[in-house]
């Protein structure tokens, strides 16, 4: 490959280092040695190195963070490129792939990485009674082809083109083939840590692996160790003492410490993750869009971030695509708190005032009765009287998410635009939240998977942000950063991941000792 | 037979008659929380037919008491059973259970966890039991004096903070302002000894300070109560000091009720430390306790109420035996 299209990038993908070029100046700084301390919450004595079952950040950090390697990788920067794969192409239909695998890559216990490994990791995902959350991923993958030892070709059941976004799913690790209990028994993967001890919901250590094909890029603790601490004043206590020098999600409320310390530093950048009410647009009187855009109208998004989210947040503009996505649509006009527009609407349905009723569950968020009584507030100036039905947490999301109504919810968002609207925005997917329904969306939707063309993607991405805007059925008033701490014993490149919490769980791979 | 060993052995089974009503409780308490491990673990992908695949592979489709006599029984084997976690894991895995070392059953969770907390309790209670037993003795001996009135109020006062309150002001004054010890406490398996204790150190003194008073007033009570015996008139009026007269003549005698205190104490620290290890990070069995009914994994929620139950009962029945050993009259019935 020698010329870079826009189109030729993305059916084609460049191994790291070509498109990663601009955390460069701030990484010739990093040097090898040292030891990093995190300390972080999601831990449990249920973890393991199975990742099917991978879902919170101390597993992750663990995992993909550490020990084990995806195929592809989504940069700090948000740019794809390839983990385990060095590069790969597609037909034009972007239904058949072919990816190049890495050479001379071997395991932590020695044996060489190659195609099987990918194929039987990836059957993992599927089978028999098998639980995993990227099902979902694999299962589209019609046929899987060992071409040559490093090639392996993937023959999709429709066609694509996020595809090898899709790959770096933390789920889909990559472990070795006829080994595969042994190795999520023993944490064996092809990472730049090695597992020296793993104590489930308590701590894991890991030690850098003489050489790898990252040397010089990433990978410079000697040693790491992840702590866990669930509980939020343990986590900020022990950064502020220098026990440890990186923790996740800091208490708000108690900032001003962390701030004030010369030695400790906060940061934080906004990603997918979102708080959202979804309506259901088939049930009065939501089925009516007036009603739904009045509600839309009569939420103060911004007091919400200001006071749920304690200002650590973005407003929402009712499209579950975010900075974290490629084709984020940041200028499409945003709804605001308008209570007269809200008026309007109700007018245009007929109404002067209208009674919802809105369950609600801190289960669903963090804040989230609080939200649901802040919209309440601000609704009621429209007419909107909102009577807010205080749900039990337990069973929540199987007895009120999908089955109220209107209902709080949350989404921590998805790789791709087309992932997102799959799962939660197409006619008849189980988790379509909204039962929402729109054949203008659903062909855009179809067009938008076989289309390589940036431009264009851009076009259909945008159309599909801005009829969900307009027509439905989810009001998502912000979207919550992913917040951390560190000491200045640790340094960074300045650019931190938003796909995921602390730099996308890759901190042992990306910072370095100060 | 000996009567005390008679008096053991009754304690014995009624112990265990206790256990078999505690179970019966647990039992059903457990099984009238709300929710369950199907609908925890699920969380947002809760779908009923997932919901149902994963209650049929546990067996939670089963009526309750067949569930419960299943449970018992293998409770009696000294079969914990796997702990839901580690069985959906296996499941997960789809493979034979031959090829690897097989599912972690629940004994093998908590034994290392157990193994914490008794360590912890243990270094609490080298602590707190002389310094309560010294400090009741000298509040007996200098009754109603400065010292005394400033060991009652500091005393009470730690009493009656709740416990995270206690471990902030510690950690604020011992390893924020003054970093003396760690706020962290996450010991690990091969730690050495040494540092296992330094780090164990906050939290067993944020535990002394909840322990103490309760040991330390009791002495003080138990002392003073024999003080205005016709006997100890009798050994004043010899006049032997007062030190002498507290330690060698009313201590023993106030024994009995001592010892039922400390005993209560213990259990206490072994069943009661939830609050202090979150904290801390202590990889103690109260974390894994919360952490399991957080996540309705009933084996080991199971198991941790049956070890908690179980710690009670034979501290109970020490002090029992003890405070009988402590009385000549009790030990050498007519």
């Amino acid at each position: 490959m020698t010329r870079f299209t826009r189109r030729g990038l993305l059916r084609t993908g460049a191994a790291a280092g070509v498109l990663a070029a601009t955390g460069l100046p701030a990484i010739a700084q990093a040097k090898r040695g040292g030891h990093l301390k995190m300390g972080l919450n999601g831990a449990n004595t249920s973890d393991s190195w199975d990742g099917r079952t991978h879902s919170d950040i101390f597993i992750i950090s663990a995992a993909l963070g550490a020990v084990f390697d995806a195929l592809t990788e989504v940069g700090a920067d948000g740019a794809l490129k390839g983990e385990l794969a060095e590069s790969w192409e597609s037909s034009s239909d972007a239904k058949t792939w072919t990816f190049n695998l890495r050479q001379g890559v071997t395991f932590h216990n020695g044996k060489p990485f190659g195609a099987d490994d990918v194929i039987e990791s990836l059957k993992m995902h599927v089978g028999e009674g098998v639980k995993s959350a990227a099902q979902p991923i694999v299962a589209a993958i019609a046929e899987m082809n060992k071409i040559t030892d490093h090639q392996v070709q993937f023959v999709l059941a429709e066609g694509n083109a996020d595809f090898p976004y899709l790959l770096a799913d933390y789920h889909l690790l990559m472990y070795p083939a006829g080994q595969i209990d042994e190795a999520i028994a023993n944490g064996i993967g092809t990472g730049l840590y090695k597992v020296e001890s793993f104590d489930p919901g308590v701590r894991f250590v890991g030690t850098r692996v003489d050489s790898h094909y990252k040397d010089g890029e990433s990978g410079w603790f000697d040693t790491v160790e992840l702590i866990a601490i669930n509980d939020i004043t343990a986590r900020m206590n022990a950064l502020l003492t220098g026990q440890v020098d990186v923790i996740n999600d800091i208490d708000f409320k108690t900032e001003s410490l962390l701030k004030a310390n010369p030695m400790t530093e906060i940061f934080e950048v906004t990603g997918n993750q979102q708080f959202t009410f979804p309506m259901l647009t088939d049930v009065s009187p939501f089925d009516d869009n007036n009603i739904r855009n009045a509600i839309k109208y009569a939420v103060n998004r911004q007091e919400m971030v200001d006071k749920i989210l304690l200002g650590h947040g973005g407003v929402g503009n009712d499209s579950p695509i975010g900075p974290a996505n490629q084709y984020y649509y940041s200028d499409m006009e945003q709804t605001a708190y308008d209570p007269d527009k809200a008026k309007f609407y109700l007018k245009e349905a007929g109404l002067d005032s209208i009674d919802v009723d809105l369950s609600v569950s801190n289960a669903a968020f963090t804040g989230a009765t609080d939200a649901a009584q802040l919209y309440q507030a601000s609704a009621k100036a429209a007419g909107i009287n909102i009577n807010l039905i205080q749900e039990p947490a337990d069973g929540y999301w199987s007895n009120v998410w999908l089955k109220k109504p209107w209902c709080a919810c949350y989404w921590s968002g998805r790789a791709t635009e087309d992932l997102m609207f799959s799962t939660a925005y197409a006619t008849g997917a189980p988790w379509n939240d909204t039962h929402f329904e729109n054949e203008r969306f659903m062909e855009l939707m179809s067009a938008g998977r076989t289309e390589f063309d940036s431009d264009k993607r851009r076009e259909i991405y945008y159309e599909m942000q801005q009829i969900v805007h307009d027509d439905g059925g989810a009001v998502i008033p912000m979207f919550a950063n992913f917040v951390g701490a560190k000491t200045n014993k640790v340094m960074n490149s300045g650019s931190i991941g938003n796909v995921y919490k602390v730099d996308n769980g890759r901190v042992a791979e990306r910072w370095w000792a100060a | 037979m000996h009567p005390v060993l008679k008096i053991v052995i009754q304690r014995l089974l009624l112990g265990l008659l206790t256990l078999l009503a505690v179970s019966i409780i647990i039992f059903v308490a457990v099984n009238s929380l709300p929710g369950d491990f199907a609908q925890a673990i699920l969380g947002q992908s809760a779908t009923p037919e997932a919901v149902a695949a994963i209650r049929r592979d546990l067996g939670l489709d089963q009526p309750a008491v067949t569930r419960y006599f299943q449970w018992l029984g293998d409770m009696l084997t000294g079969n914990l059973g796997i702990s839901f976690a580690q069985a959906n894991f296996a499941s997960f895995v789809g493979t034979s259970a031959e090829s690897g070392s097989g599912p972690v059953t629940v004994a093998q969770q908590i034994a290392p966890r157990f193994e914490n907390t008794m360590f912890l309790a243990g270094v609490t209670a080298v602590i707190a039991v002389p310094m309560s037993l010294t400090l009741g003795i000298l509040a007996a001996l200098f009754r109603n004096s400065v010292f005394d009135r400033t060991a009652n109020i500091a005393s009470l006062s730690a009493v009656s903070s709740p416990e995270f309150f206690l471990a902030y002001i510690l950690i604020l004054f011992l390893a924020v302002l003054h970093p003396i010890l760690p706020s962290l406490s996450n010991i690990y398996e091969g730690m050495p000894f040494g540092e296992r204790l330094y780090r164990t150190l906050l939290p067993a003194l944020t535990l002394t300070l909840v322990v103490t008073a309760q040991m330390m007033r009791m002495t003080r009570a138990a002392i003073i109560n024999l003080l205005a015996s016709p006997y100890i008139e009798m050994a004043r009026l010899k006049g032997i000091s007062p030190m002498r007269v507290i330690v060698k003549h009313a201590l023993p005698n106030a024994l009995a009720p001592i010892i039922n205190v400390i005993a209560l104490n213990l259990a206490y620290l072994i069943t009661g430390v939830v609050v202090v290890e979150v904290v801390f990070v202590y990889p103690g069995i109260g974390q894994l306790f919360v952490d399991s009914v957080k996540n309705r994994d009933i084996p080991v929620v199971q198991a941790c109420c049956l070890i908690f139950a179980g710690a009670y009962i034979l501290l109970n029945l020490m002090a029992d035996v003890l405070s009988i050993l402590s009385n000549p009259r009790l030990r050498h019935p007519k």
